[in-house]
């Protein structure tokens, strides 16, 4: 299974590839949208600010070429913690800027959600299943996983919502809608469920 | 609910794991990849490697060595030690560091945490402050404890999470390697100046240790070495002993 890593320039790619080929995977990291040709599923990480992770994303051609791969030829994709950021709509970090819009809804500042609690949100927490999902076959749910963050997504519809984490306030950590997969968490770093989620998606 | 972080803190110097007292007198505690696989087996919540040759020597870190040592940690990894520039904060990351602790650079140049936190997020950037207490004063330290700053612990504090440090890790100078017990009215002064999560560090000798650091002063990770080193207690252990006295931890 050839998976693909979208490189946006600052991410932690090597943990990311190490993970997957535990999987069993042969994780690669794609530096040009051509590449996406060669990727079975793709995966979307991501660290720095949605406007600017947006901005590269578009200077370089990926907008455009991930809507072929993803949307058109229905390839799995996986966006993890700002790279499920960037799957919905609309964000505001770094200043206001769209998404890539695969599932509708946007990007809120967790203060601006109500959320009193220290932040970053940084650090193991549990994620409450909100329905049944591939990705977590085999892993309990309110298992903790590596968070960390300050944005939180709101999708406009329940039913991309998979699972939830409460940090003074409820937030959506994980979403779904078809092929298009995102969690909040960093599966690559939270240990044994990690790889056992990243398994789960390179075998969906 | 988000669970309080027990992390061990791994010393780096040459091509060996140190520890010291006081941030002295470096003893020689065993290897860095057979800890970090160790830890990582019994699936520690965080680790933290600060080379403190590159601290005080302006040498660089092994970026090979690091990478091979990050591919082995599958928990997030801090690492510190002479990080001086926004190239160094990328090579860092990219050989698989997840966040990167900045201490004596700060106080040369604050401006550097702006533009880090800019480039690579506040999630990876940590504060690190050094403490050590003088007629009752509290005073930063920097180049691992060398050099006397002006600057008191809690304003400086202030001034690097407003920089962007989205994490500060505290450490008494006093207390390290003491086994004694953290300076608890240090971090509670520390955590109530900032938002930002403080990582107590310098001083745990046992769990009761840890307990009060979380409790009494509200610290939302403690860090410790000796103790993991010296002693037959585990980071699996003290975050029994926390969650039996009313701490969330990840069990």
């Amino acid at each position: 299974m050839r998976v693909g890593i979208v490189y946006i320039g600052m991410s932690n790619t090597a943990s990311v590839c190490r993970a997957l080929e535990d999987a069993g995977a042969s994780p690669f990291v794609m530096h040009e949208p051509c590449e996406l040709s060669q990727a079975q599923k793709i995966i979307l990480p991501g660290v720095g600010s949605f406007n600017q992770a947006m901005n590269s994303l578009k200077k370089m051609g990926w907008v455009d070429a991930l809507q072929e791969h993803v949307l058109g030829q229905k390839k799995p994709l996986l966006g993890i913690c700002l790279g499920m950021q960037l799957l919905l709509q609309q964000g505001c970090e770094g200043g206001d800027s769209a998404g890539l819009g695969y599932i509708e809804g946007a990007v809120q500042h967790l203060q601006n959600l109500g959320c009193q609690a220290r932040l970053p949100h940084m650090g193991w927490n549990s994620v409450a299943y909100a329905q049944p999902h591939h990705l977590f076959a085999g892993v309990a749910s309110e298992s903790d996983w590596y968070f960390v963050h300050s944005y939180a997504v709101q999708t406009a519809h329940t039913e991309s919502i998979i699972g939830q984490t409460e940090h003074d306030i409820v937030f959506t950590s994980v979403i779904a809608k078809d092929n298009v997969m995102g969690v909040q968490f960093h599966p690559e770093k939270s240990g044994k469920q990690g790889r056992k989620l990243l398994e789960n998606f390179v075998v969906l | 609910m988000l669970k309080t972080r027990v992390i061990p803190t791994l010393l780096w110097k040459d091509f060996g794991l140190v520890k010291g007292v006081g941030f002295d007198s470096w003893r020689r505690v065993g290897s860095v990849q057979p800890a970090i696989q160790v830890y990582t087996l019994r699936e520690v919540d965080e680790l933290i490697l600060l080379d403190i040759a590159a601290s005080g020597e302006q040498a660089e870190i092994d970026l090979e060595l690091l990478a091979d040592y990050a591919a082995l940690c599958s928990v997030p990894l801090t690492v510190g030690g002479g990080v001086r520039s926004l190239a160094k904060i990328q090579a860092l990351l990219q050989a698989g560091a997840d966040k990167v602790s900045i201490n004596s650079a700060a106080y040369q140049d604050i401006d550097l945490l702006r533009q880090a936190s800019l480039r690579f997020g506040v999630q990876c950037i940590v504060g690190s402050i050094d403490v050590r207490a003088e007629d009752g004063v509290w005073h930063c330290y920097s180049h691992c404890g060398q050099v006397k700053t002006s600057h008191h612990p809690v304003e400086w504090a202030k001034k690097l999470v407003d920089a962007g440090a989205g994490e500060i890790l505290l450490t008494s100078i006093d207390r390290d390697g003491t086994l004694s017990g953290y300076d608890l009215s240090l971090i509670k002064a520390v955590v109530e100046a900032v938002n930002v999560p403080v990582i107590a560090s310098g001083g745990a000798g046992n769990y009761e240790h840890m307990r009060e650091a979380i409790q009494c002063s509200g610290a939302s990770a403690v860090a410790a070495a000796s103790m993991f080193h010296f002693t037959e207690q585990t980071p699996k252990d003290a975050k029994a002993y926390l969650n039996k006295h009313g701490v969330a931890v990840r069990m």
